[in-house]
């Protein structure tokens, strides 16, 4: 039997609520209902899943998606022995066995034909028939499946299909307000309130940018990082160059922009 | 005739005999500029001063060169060095031998506001060897060797001279003055045109050369200054600067957007972009902060003193959102020195305005006056409280006018040195009128547009074009004009289909291998994503029967997508309206039908496509003729197009894909082809020179290929070895037998796109 408790959060993450939607993902998780957390690229979705697991006392299982995922690496496949062949469960199915919750992150990257095979566990069947090997798990009653996937960078190739997302209640996610992003970086890392303000001054003018060039705004991960930075002794000029905007852009006009917001921010 | 007069200095009875001329102009100015000269020029500097003096004065020319020179002289010495006096003869020597002697005295007349801004003698001889250079270059020569025209543009541009170099570099210039003698030497009128600055392309190169940061080239992180930093998504509309030598107009901004310079140069330390940024950071807070007020009752002082208050208001809002602004408006502000306006004599108020705006802005100001104190204190104990308000700060800017007012404030001169903070705009947003004065008048409202003749099509688009002499573009020099094509019957296009059914059942055969299979699985693989049972367990009986298994027994998958999208463009000019060699359809026929074949092909692959023709009347009637849209399917109406095609004029080749590029490069495809059918070599009948036009069009590809595209030709003719390798490269093909095009085309482009 699989070990549960190496899936168990051990310490306390740090989670900032933003509304009610602890309270309302207790609620979900009560009647063990599937849920979908929306929003973009570092703006607390995959913290929130550990803090709700870790608040819950139960196991999760992420599993990264990505386009060469195939339905096998989520369910299991056989592999070959010396004397044969052996079944190997996959995450998904560990979890269903073990009563963990099943967090698939970024399920857009996956091919749709792919997360079909999640269709079974999320309905009132609560069941995962393994073809290849013949057996039909009844999902542990302590199971839970979460998804998560940034609708921004989404093309017309990568979108759920509308039989997958109508199995989910959803959390629409989004960068907090300034005030609660700042408490968030500055309890993040210690940093001072008036440091965490000036970065997320910064992160909103990078915000105003999207869909001018840039594709994603500065994401609150971001923030954390520079945060850190300077909190280490870098000088903040160079922390918030290096942390920002160097990986969001290759756009000369817009790197030398947010440059020069950084100077105007940083007197 | 006043040759006798006696002058009472003896220095001076020499200078005059040294000078030794009988003009009655020269003597009447002579004092005055020899006390110039003599409190610029040393001694020596004196002697060959009134030698060349005396020169000019001799070649037979009238007074007006000597008088320039006489005149020009001691201030261009003081700017570059006497010195430079010998280079400055040579060439008048030059111009005096060449029938250009006309230009002498406006050569020496814009001498001096020339030097003052060359600075250095090396720069002067520069500017010297430019113009040598045109002269010669532009001077008519009949017979090989005589040269008898002068040079038309030669005293335009020695006239235009101060006011180039106030905007150019010398090698600015150098480039302005080269394209004009490349594009206008035989053509008079247009030479004088241009280095008057008067046509448009002469400014248009103008402003490509001009020295500082240009607008044009900041406009996107302009834009995106006032989106990521302000939140603002106002137009920019630049305003010339070049050619309003009076009036510098003054950043605004009205309904229509915010008007900004078309240049600014860095001032000190501080680069043009950062004060295009001052600029429009100064207007986002009017636009957020300042309420227009009624200035009926408010004298132009008060006016003015509301101005400089509420603008300090605002950028102190400013620097609270973002503090690195202060560094950056104090390095722009003027910084007036206390003691510099006397009271006395001057009217002070702009003075005092500016220092107090200084001061509100500026903690470390260190101006000693109480009342200017008094006031700064006021505004930060105002401005403590909140954002304040446009009204409150003019209550507080109308007391301190009473409170400083001084008779003199209505002196006619007017103290402006250093009080002109420029990043500031001219605030006509501040003020409303309750009665209609007539004081301002108001040019951009309620102007009727004037009834339009029938528009015609869509308005003409702009292409540069690639002048291989010297290696530029010619800006804005190809007008493409679209239209759609006209239609004919798209009965005649089925019924060539159906005469290519043969050729067409075999084109599906290759169709249907090219048709994408979106996923393909690949099996024995060594590694593979996922484990190939059916060869695992082959595998594995060989391995228990001893035999050595195959270790391959993975299988994985390629995606297999076509993501192509293809432009069509079609040549047609005259020639196509030839017979073919060995056939009894003219080219367009047969063009026609290979189109509609690809079309019908393409359109069975599924992958986006667009059929454009062209052809042309010279650089201002380039036309664009839309066939097939990528939006739309081969059906009737795009086959009644192709049903009407009809062949006339040239073939202006690189404008025509500039423009298809233009439609091409805006599909989101992985891959873009443009496939370009043509009969003969890119020509047109306004240019003379052959290579030209083959040169552009290479350069067109070049530039296709920045962006992407992959371009590739279809040449129908047979001698195209010549020249189509030069503008394509490799990347294209030539059909010898013109009458299997229509089975050649599909097949090419099936193999292009396999």
């Amino acid at each position: 039997m699989t070990d549960k408790d190496q899936y168990k959060i051990q310490q306390e993450p740090f989670y900032q609520q933003q509304k009610n939607e602890v309270a309302l993902y207790e609620a979900a998780y009560r009647n063990r209902l599937p849920v979908m957390v929306k929003g973009p690229t570092g703006c607390g979705k995959s913290r929130f899943v550990e803090y709700m697991a870790w608040k819950l006392n139960k196991p999760l299982i992420t599993v990264a998606c990505n386009e060469d995922m195939t339905a096998s690496d989520l369910v299991g496949r056989y592999l070959l022995e010396a004397n044969g062949t052996r079944w190997l469960d996959g995450p998904l199915t560990t979890a269903a066995r073990i009563g963990a919750i099943c967090y698939l992150d970024e399920i857009v990257e996956a091919r749709q034909d792919t997360t079909v095979v999640i269709h079974p566990l999320t309905d009132h069947r609560r069941t995962l028939p393994l073809d290849k090997k013949g057996e039909l798990i009844h999902a542990h009653p302590d199971f839970q499946l979460v998804i998560s996937y940034n609708p921004g960078y989404q093309t017309l190739m990568k979108d759920l299909k509308q039989s997958t997302k109508q199995r989910f209640t959803g959390f629409d996610f989004d960068y907090p307000d300034a005030a609660l992003e700042t408490e968030i970086v500055a309890k993040e890392t210690g940093a001072d309130v008036a440091m965490a303000a000036r970065l997320v001054k910064i992160g909103a003018v990078a915000r105003g940018l999207k869909g001018h060039g840039l594709d994603e705004g500065i994401s609150t991960r971001l923030l954390v990082y520079a945060a850190t930075l300077i909190k280490d002794g870098v000088d903040p000029r160079d922390a918030c160059r290096m942390a920002l905007v160097r990986p969001i852009t290759d756009d000369a006009d817009i790197r030398d922009t947010l440059d020069h917001a950084i100077d105007a921010t940083f007197a | 005739m006043t040759t006798e007069t006696e002058y009472q200095h003896p220095l001076m009875r020499a200078y005059w005999a040294q000078i030794d001329t009988r003009f009655p102009q020269v003597e009447a100015v002579f004092e005055d500029v020899m006390a110039e000269a003599l409190a610029v020029l040393t001694r020596e500097g004196i002697d060959a001063y009134l030698e060349a003096a005396r020169v000019i004065g001799k070649l037979g020319r009238g007074v007006e060169p000597m008088l320039a020179f006489l005149e020009e002289w001691p201030s261009t010495a003081k700017a570059v060095g006497e010195a430079a006096l010998p280079a400055v003869m040579a060439l008048v020597q030059r111009m005096q031998k060449s029938p250009n002697g006309n230009a002498i005295t406006p050569f020496l007349q814009t001498l001096a506001a020339v030097a003052r801004r060359l600075h250095a003698q090396e720069q002067m001889q520069h500017y010297l060897d430019i113009t040598l250079d045109f002269m010669e270059r532009t001077t008519g020569s009949i017979h090989g060797h005589h040269t008898t025209f002068p040079s038309p543009g030669l005293p335009e541009f020695f006239a235009q001279a101060p006011n180039l170099l106030n905007q150019l570099t010398l090698a600015g210039l150098k480039n302005w003055v080269e394209y004009g003698i490349r594009n206008y030497r035989t053509h008079p009128e247009r030479q004088k045109d241009y280095f008057s600055v008067q046509s448009a392309d002469s400014r248009a190169v103008l402003q490509r050369e001009r020295h500082g940061t240009l607008f044009m080239d900041v406009e996107r992180k302009l834009d995106l200054y006032l989106r990521g930093l302000w939140r603002d998504a106002e137009q920019l509309v630049p305003y010339s600067t070049a050619f309003d030598e009076l009036r510098k107009p003054i950043p605004y901004y009205d309904k229509l957007g915010m008007r900004v310079p078309d240049v600014y140069d860095d001032a000190g330390a501080i680069a043009g972009l950062d004060r295009y940024r001052a600029t429009l950071a100064h207007m986002v807070g009017h636009r957020r902060w300042t309420q227009a007020q009624v200035a009926d009752n408010w004298s132009p002082f008060q006016r003015m003193a509301v101005e400089f208050f509420e603008d300090c208001r605002i950028e102190t809002l400013l620097i609270r959102e973002y503090p690195g602004l202060r560094g950056l408006f104090l390095a722009l502000h003027p910084k007036p020195l206390e003691a510099a306006c006397d009271p006395e004599t001057t009217s002070c108020l702009r003075h005092r305005m500016a220092m107090l705006s200084r001061a509100l802005l500026d903690p470390a100001h260190g101006y000693a006056d109480t009342d200017l104190n008094d006031f700064v204190a006021r505004f930060h104990a105002v401005m403590e409280a909140g954002e304040s308000s446009t009204k409150e700060i003019a209550a507080l800017a109308l007391s301190y006018v009473a409170k400083t007012r001084r008779q003199s404030d209505q002196f006619a001169r007017v103290h402006f040195d250093n009080t002109v903070v420029d990043f500031r705009d001219d605030n006509r947003h501040m003020w409303q009128f309750i009665e209609a004065g007539d004081e301002e008048e108001v040019f951009d409202e309620d102007r009727k547009a004037a009834p339009d003749a029938e528009i015609k099509g869509l308005p003409p688009r702009h292409y540069p074009e690639w002048d291989y002499n010297s290696q530029t573009y010619r800006p804005d020099w190809a007008s493409v004009y679209e239209a759609l094509h006209a239609s004919g019957n798209p009965a005649d296009i089925d019924r060539l289909l159906q005469k290519h059914s043969a050729l067409a059942k075999q084109l599906k055969k290759m169709l249907d291998l090219l048709k994408p299979q979106d996923k393909v699985r690949i099996r024995y693989q060594e590694e593979g994503s996922e484990l190939d049972l059916d060869v695992a367990i082959r595998s594995l009986i060989d391995f228990k029967g001893g035999a050595t298994p195959d270790p391959r027994i993975n299988m994985s998958h390629r995606t297999d997508g076509r993501d192509i999208a293809v432009m069509l463009l079609l040549d047609l000019s005259e020639s196509l309206n030839e017979k073919a060699a060995g056939s009894d359809q003219t080219i367009l026929e047969l063009s026609q039908e290979a189109v509609s074949l690809l079309a019908w092909a393409i359109e069975k692959l599924g992958d986006p496509f667009a059929i454009a023709g062209f052809h042309s009347n010279t650089r201002h009637d380039v036309r664009y003729l839309h066939i097939k849209g990528y939006g739309e399917h081969f059906n009737d109406e795009v086959k009644a197009r192709l049903a009407a095609m009809e062949a006339g004029y040239s073939t202006r080749m690189g404008a025509a894909m500039r423009h298809a590029a233009h439609y091409l490069g805006a599909r989101p495809a992985d891959k873009k082809l443009m496939l370009i059918l043509t009969d003969g070599k890119p020509s047109d009948v306004d240019a003379h020179d052959e290579r030209l036009l083959i040169e552009d069009a290479r350069q067109a590809v070049k530039e296709l290929d920045q962006q992407g595209i992959f371009s590739y030709c279809i040449s129908l003719d047979p001698k195209a070895d010549e020249y189509v390798g030069d503008i394509f490269g490799r990347q294209f093909t030539v059909i010898d037998h013109i009458e299997r095009l229509p089975e050649k085309l599909p097949a090419l482009f099936m193999a292009l796109t396999k």
